[in-house]
């Protein structure tokens, strides 16, 4: 599936904005993307499984809040990274 | 401990940790002229960045920004090259029972004793303690406080304006297994057995925000340091005023009463004289009314005392006489190992100011950095 990075996450993609990756819910991708690019998850997810405060997760355009939320081959995730103040 | 180092001659490096990146500063030998490397992670907000002194090379750097998480990286080159840690500190797993702390921060990194060359301990925001075997690759949390302590005293664990604090974690050079952390607010707390567990000391201290009058912990260190040659000397700026302890005794002394009453003991960072565990400085700050937490009138100036604090001396020269509204953090006030010894502090406002004669005079090194929070000085 099609999967959109922010660009607070570019260092772990080496710059790339969009990655395929795959997983049939969004910890298994989560999973798969951290195993691809190490790091990358505990930025995003905390130690208790908990979406951290400045990040949004969207699986075709519907926000959400749950990791387990499964997913079809042709889903496409947003990250998005989302912070107000200076 | 009576054995005097040998004085270093060489030049210094400053290792500054700033609310958007971190910088490093590169001295000459007369320590008047410097070369900046950075920004390093920019838009970062970097607690802290301090060298292993055990191998002179190995830095580590405490970084979020402020969508992402809280991680370490590391350099085995003195900054060229950066790795993430790969199990950056994080709280165990909470039970279904149980609700789960999440690491926010990591607002302090500290070496290890000499015999432990791999390993380091990490404080952070909520209030945690971790441990790393091997040089900060990974991290493990040291439950004696993080699940026994902790759960016991969090009634008195309170955030201030950047959460809930644990630094100032220092290590007896005599005894590796001797630690003592502090929490900002929570209090001093004393191992004698690697953190497995801790007994409260803070007996003398004031906690005038509190209702009890001598309350057991629940006050609010802003820093603790303890002298390298005499290690039961111990200072401590508090909220609350400027301490001093000497062990085996577990009463703290107010020696900041000796300060003008007109400039108060207030204050985040307390420096010592690296051979002389009678000098140390103070930066202090206007603690009255709301708490400004800026320089006492706009007059910004370093306090150092001789005597162990039985008397301080004003030492501005150089710095604005007025109208300068900035602070200096609690890991952002420094001393170097030279002869005479550099100061280095680094303010609220992006300044980076050194004395090469003991704090006689100032002169600004640095301007126009981000928010700056952390400053190390350490041999080149």
């Amino acid at each position: 599936m099609r999967v959109v990075i922010p660009s607070p996450l570019f260092s772990y993609t080496s710059g790339q904005k969009e990655i395929e990756a795959t997983g049939s819910s969004l910890a298994q991708l989560l999973a798969s993307l951290d195993a691809r690019y190490p790091g990358m998850r505990h930025r995003m997810i905390d130690e208790q499984n908990r979406i951290r405060p400045h990040i949004r997760l969207f699986v075709n355009g519907e926000a959400v809040s749950t990791l387990e939320r499964r997913l079809a081959p042709d889903d496409e995730v947003i990250i998005v990274a989302a912070l107000s103040g200076g | 401990m009576s054995t005097q180092p040998s004085i270093s001659t060489a030049p210094i490096t400053l290792l500054v940790g700033t609310r958007k990146g971190a910088f490093i500063y590169r001295g000459d030998a007369a320590r008047r002229n410097w070369q900046v490397e950075g920004p390093h992670f920019l838009g970062s907000i970097v607690n802290h960045l301090v060298l292993d002194p055990r191998d002179g090379r190995t830095l580590l750097l405490a970084a979020k920004t402020g969508h992402l998480g809280p991680t370490v990286f590391r350099s085995l080159d003195r900054g060229r090259a950066w790795v993430e840690a790969k199990q950056p500190p994080a709280f165990r797993k909470a039970g279904a029972d149980e609700t789960g702390r999440a690491v926010e921060s990591v607002f302090w990194l500290s070496p290890a004793h000499a015999s432990q060359p791999d390993v380091w301990y990490a404080g952070t925001t909520p209030v945690g303690l971790f441990r790393s075997r091997d040089g900060g690759v990974a991290w493990e949390p040291v439950a004696g406080f993080n699940d026994v302590l902790y759960p016991k005293i969090q009634d008195k664990v309170n955030p201030g304006p950047d959460g809930a604090l644990l630094h100032s974690i220092l290590v007896d050079p005599r005894d590796a297994r001797h630690l003592y952390i502090a929490l900002s607010v929570g209090g001093v707390f004393e191992t004698l057995d690697g953190g497995e567990s801790w007994s409260p000391l803070n007996r003398g201290v004031e906690a005038t925000f509190l209702p009890d009058k001598d309350p057991e912990y629940g006050h609010d260190p802003h820093l603790l340091a303890l002298h390298p040659l005499k290690p039961d000397r111990l200072y401590q700026q508090n909220h609350c005023g400027i301490y001093r302890l000497d062990r085996p005794s577990v009463q703290w002394q107010r020696i900041g009463r000796a300060m003008p009453s007109e400039v108060g003991d207030i204050g985040f960072p307390i420096v010592l004289h690296p051979r002389d565990p009678e000098c140390a400085w103070v930066f202090p700050m206007d603690g009255t009314e709301v708490w400004p937490r800026v320089s006492p009138g706009g007059r910004p100036a370093a306090y150092r005392t001789r005597d162990g604090g039985a008397s301080w001396q004003r030492q501005s020269s150089g710095m604005p006489s007025e109208q300068a509204w900035w602070t200096v953090k609690r890991q952002a006030f420094c001393a170097d190992a030279r002869e005479p010894v550099g100061l280095y502090f680094g303010t609220t406002s992006g300044e980076i100011w050194s004395s090469i004669d003991e704090g006689e005079t100032w002169s600004r090194l640095a301007a126009h950095l981000p928010h700056i929070y952390s400053v190390s000085a350490v041999a080149a």
